[in-house]
């Protein structure tokens, strides 16, 4: 397994998803002699996890299952340890877009935080690219160079630990992408221009606020940058749901059978979701939305330098 | 060669050796390069209003006439003194707010100062052009879609790939560039070939199509039954033969013209065109042409090498059905004007467990009964419907807010990921054997998951 390639079997050492239904998952290191205990039982790596496939059914003690996934890092996203606000799938797959980003990028990044966009951005650039990466709180920057070690991508990535606003990236006229996720991005316009290659390249910065992305914006304007745009992106995630509605009693008449009138005198409703008439009620598919969904998570400013 | 862009046509000849991002202004025919920051000096003018009680609209403020702009336009006067001139003439100019002004200068340079910017071709560039050109031919799949398939999908380098789509081979380019060149992707078709006008514009090397195969998608039962071999392959009409060689042809020619050029100056690779500030291409005329002159040399060729492409053809499929035949590849993507369902009961058989697919549809009902379908079948977790929606902002100083308007609809994904199938259970019996042998807990699960 590695981040960067598909392996089939579980092997040791590696980091493996365990799905347990529903949205419900976390992440495991698969080691020798090792348990992970589950509400549906007890799984012993040596036996139940090593050797066996990716996506395989795993039974544990108790006779429930779990499925095991082989990692990516959209499942990696959904399950990592936080140790700040994270960006999730939705927002890295437009800035991996918008940045350009391919097999080959060399890509700046600051701060690392919990490293989710980074797993995503070295699968991309990987094998041939590279990722640089700056974050100033040491502790979370010795935590993401042992999970990339973990993951077998230590190869595609340098951390380093300094302030992206004070000292830059620590390369210069290397990068084809910047992206930015610091409190304040226009101190760091000025090193993200420096570290992009000559030629030109791709930045982006991610904020919460407008008054951020307002003086990012002009930053980005002072120092050169062309094609800038801010744009917002959200998701909205529908559950499959059969619905039944009652048909309502209008008082016809009473040897008219309710399911059987409604047929005759309304044929045409909701026809294409495949109506099914029942005592009394309609039934259709339908794409319902979740009742709470994420309004915002920020705004993302991108720009070329040319 | 003369192009025709946004009303102005042009040749591109000056346009060579300049970087990608290199600003032109047209002249009468060819390409100007003018620098690439036009110094702002048309605001000499600091008086302005405070706000609009005064100004009425009589629609008398401008004192040049018609007659009078098309006498300067005719003058061959550079777009920028023009503006200069609406503005001096116009009376209620001075008045206006500093906003208003800027905004009026906006348009008008909009109007008279024509610029184009040449760019690389990216995903972000095509997938945003054809998104506002075209969108029937992608089947209205806007760019925040795609990327998302690009993400749900782990596109990757080293990855082999199922690709189905209608969408001019706009999705296909897209997984190339993630690809690198590095892994093989299988584009399944429809009727008889490839489409992959999209594609070309992406401007790969050559290398990129090394790794690139295509399956029929009319022989894919018979490959699953067992029942596919290659005798039975020349069934098609010849036409649809010829026609998919040519545009086969037609990839790699231009792949090598294209290499050519840029052995002689690192730029221009396909082109890319901005104007003002609007990322927009030029339209795909140019390439019609060049099909055009393709297509009679090839016609000639063609009579004593199609045997021989026939054989070369036929080996190239025994190749691709092995490799789907593997049932090992590492996803699936689905971004067609077909119902999704029966596609992906089939095509989700070549992919192997624990890697995730991607389909996309126009509509959401398809997509409710792939769903449901896919349920039944088994072999599946995590699905998932979705949709994104995109807003972009105006940010100028005190003027920052959502832009006017906003893309209605970019399509609906289903993503999941494929886990292995249990085998000797049908399906239905494997559902109610689960829920018999859950513990409780588990059994709420089930059942949650599958209302």
């Amino acid at each position: 397994m590695s981040f960067v390639e598909y392996g089939d079997t579980i092997k040791d050492g590696d980091t493996a998803i365990v799905f347990l239904g529903h949205e419900s998952m976390f992440p495991v290191k698969v080691q020798h002699g090792t348990v992970t205990q589950t509400k549906y039982g007890v799984i012993r790596h040596s036996t139940d996890l090593i050797g066996k496939k990716y996506g395989s059914k795993v039974t544990c003690s108790k006779g429930g299952w779990v499925f095991i996934l082989h990692p990516t890092p959209e499942l990696w996203t959904m399950n990592l340890p936080h140790r700040t606000q994270i960006l999730y799938s939705t927002d890295i797959s437009i800035i991996t877009m918008m940045l350009e980003l391919k097999p080959g990028s060399i890509v700046c990044e600051s701060g690392t935080g919990s490293g989710s966009l980074s797993h995503a951005l070295i699968r991309t650039v990987a094998p041939t690219g590279h990722l640089y990466t700056v974050e100033f709180h040491q502790q979370r920057a010795e935590k993401a160079r042992e999970e990339f070690r973990e993951h077998g991508v230590e190869h595609l990535v340098t951390v380093t630990n300094q302030d992206v606003c004070k000292n830059g990236f620590g390369v210069s006229n290397i990068a084809d992408a910047v992206f930015l996720d610091i409190p304040s991005p226009w101190e760091a316009i000025g090193h993200a221009k420096s570290a992009l290659k000559a030629e030109g390249g791709r930045i982006c910065s991610f904020s919460p606020c407008i008054e951020q992305v307002q003086r990012t914006c002009l930053a980005m304007e002072e120092y050169g940058f062309t094609e800038i745009n801010t744009l917002e992106i959200l998701l909205r995630v529908y559950n499959v749901r059969t619905i039944s509605l009652q048909i309502p009693d209008l008082g016809k008449a009473a040897e008219d059978n309710s399911s059987t009138g409604f047929d005759s005198s309304n044929p045409s409703n909701q026809g294409s979701l495949g109506t099914n008439l029942q005592q009394g009620t309609v039934q259709f598919k339908s794409g319902v939305p979740l009742r709470e969904m994420v309004g915002h998570t920020g705004y993302l400013t991108f720009a070329t330098k040319s | 060669r003369k192009i025709i862009f946004e009303k102005q046509w042009f040749y591109l000849d000056n346009a060579i050796g300049h970087t990608y991002g290199t600003t032109f202004e047209v002249t009468s025919g060819g390409n100007l390069q003018p620098k690439q920051e036009v110094e702002e000096s048309t605001t000499e003018t600091k008086e302005a209003g405070t706000d609009n009680r005064n100004i009425v609209d009589d629609g008398k403020s401008q004192k040049l006439t018609h007659d009078d702009i098309k006498a300067l336009k005719d003058k061959g006067i550079k777009g920028q003194e023009i503006v200069q001139q609406l503005i001096e003439n116009s009376t209620t100019f001075r008045d206006k707010t500093e906003f208003a002004q800027d905004k009026y200068i906006k348009k008008k340079k909009k109007k008279y100062e024509a610029v184009i910017t040449i760019v690389k071709p990216s995903t972000r560039i095509l997938s945003t052009m054809y998104y506002a050109r075209e969108p029937g031919k992608i089947n209205h799949l806007r760019y925040d879609t795609l990327a998302q398939m690009l993400t749900l999908g782990n596109i990757r380098a080293g990855n082999k790939m199922i690709v189905m789509e209608t969408c001019a081979g706009l999705v296909l380019g897209a997984v190339m560039e993630r690809m690198g060149g590095y892994g093989s992707i299988i584009q399944m078709y429809p009727g008889g070939g490839p489409v992959r006008a999209a594609t070309s514009c992406f401007g790969f090397p050559k290398l990129f199509f090394d790794n690139l195969h295509e399956f029929p998608l009319s022989k894919v039962d018979s490959l699953l039954s067992g029942s596919f071999s290659t005798e039975t392959l020349p069934s098609e009409p010849e036409d649809n033969v010829l026609a998919e060689e040519e545009s086969n042809g037609l990839t790699d020619e231009k792949q090598i013209s294209l290499q050519e050029t840029e052995e002689e100056s690192t730029t221009e690779t396909a082109m890319e065109i901005n104007q003002t500030e609007e990322q927009d291409t030029m339209d795909i005329n140019a390439e019609d042409v060049e099909f055009k002159e393709n297509k009679e040399k090839e016609n000639k060729d063609n009579v004593r090498e199609k045997q021989r492409k026939q054989w070369e053809r036929r080996k190239k499929l025994i190749e691709t059905a092995a490799l789907l035949a593997e049932k090992n590849a590492d996803g699936l993507i689905v971004a067609s004007k077909f119902h999704p369902t029966p596609l992906l009961l089939s095509l989700l058989e070549f992919v192997a467990p624990s890697r995730p697919f991607v389909v996309y549809c126009q509509y959401k009902e398809p997509l409710l009964e792939c769903y449901t379908k896919l349920r039944e079948r088994g072999g599946v977790i995590n699905l998932k419907l979705s949709e994104t929606w995109l807003r972009n902002y105006q940010v100028l100083p005190d003027r920052s807010h959502p832009k006017l308007t906003m893309s209605g609809g970019g399509g609906y994904l289903l993503s999941g990921i494929t886990v292995v199938l249990d085998k000797g259970k049908s399906d239905s019996s494997h559902l109610e054997a689960l829920k018999m042998e859950e513990p409780s807990s588990k059994r709420c699960k089930v059942q949650d998951l599958h209302c």
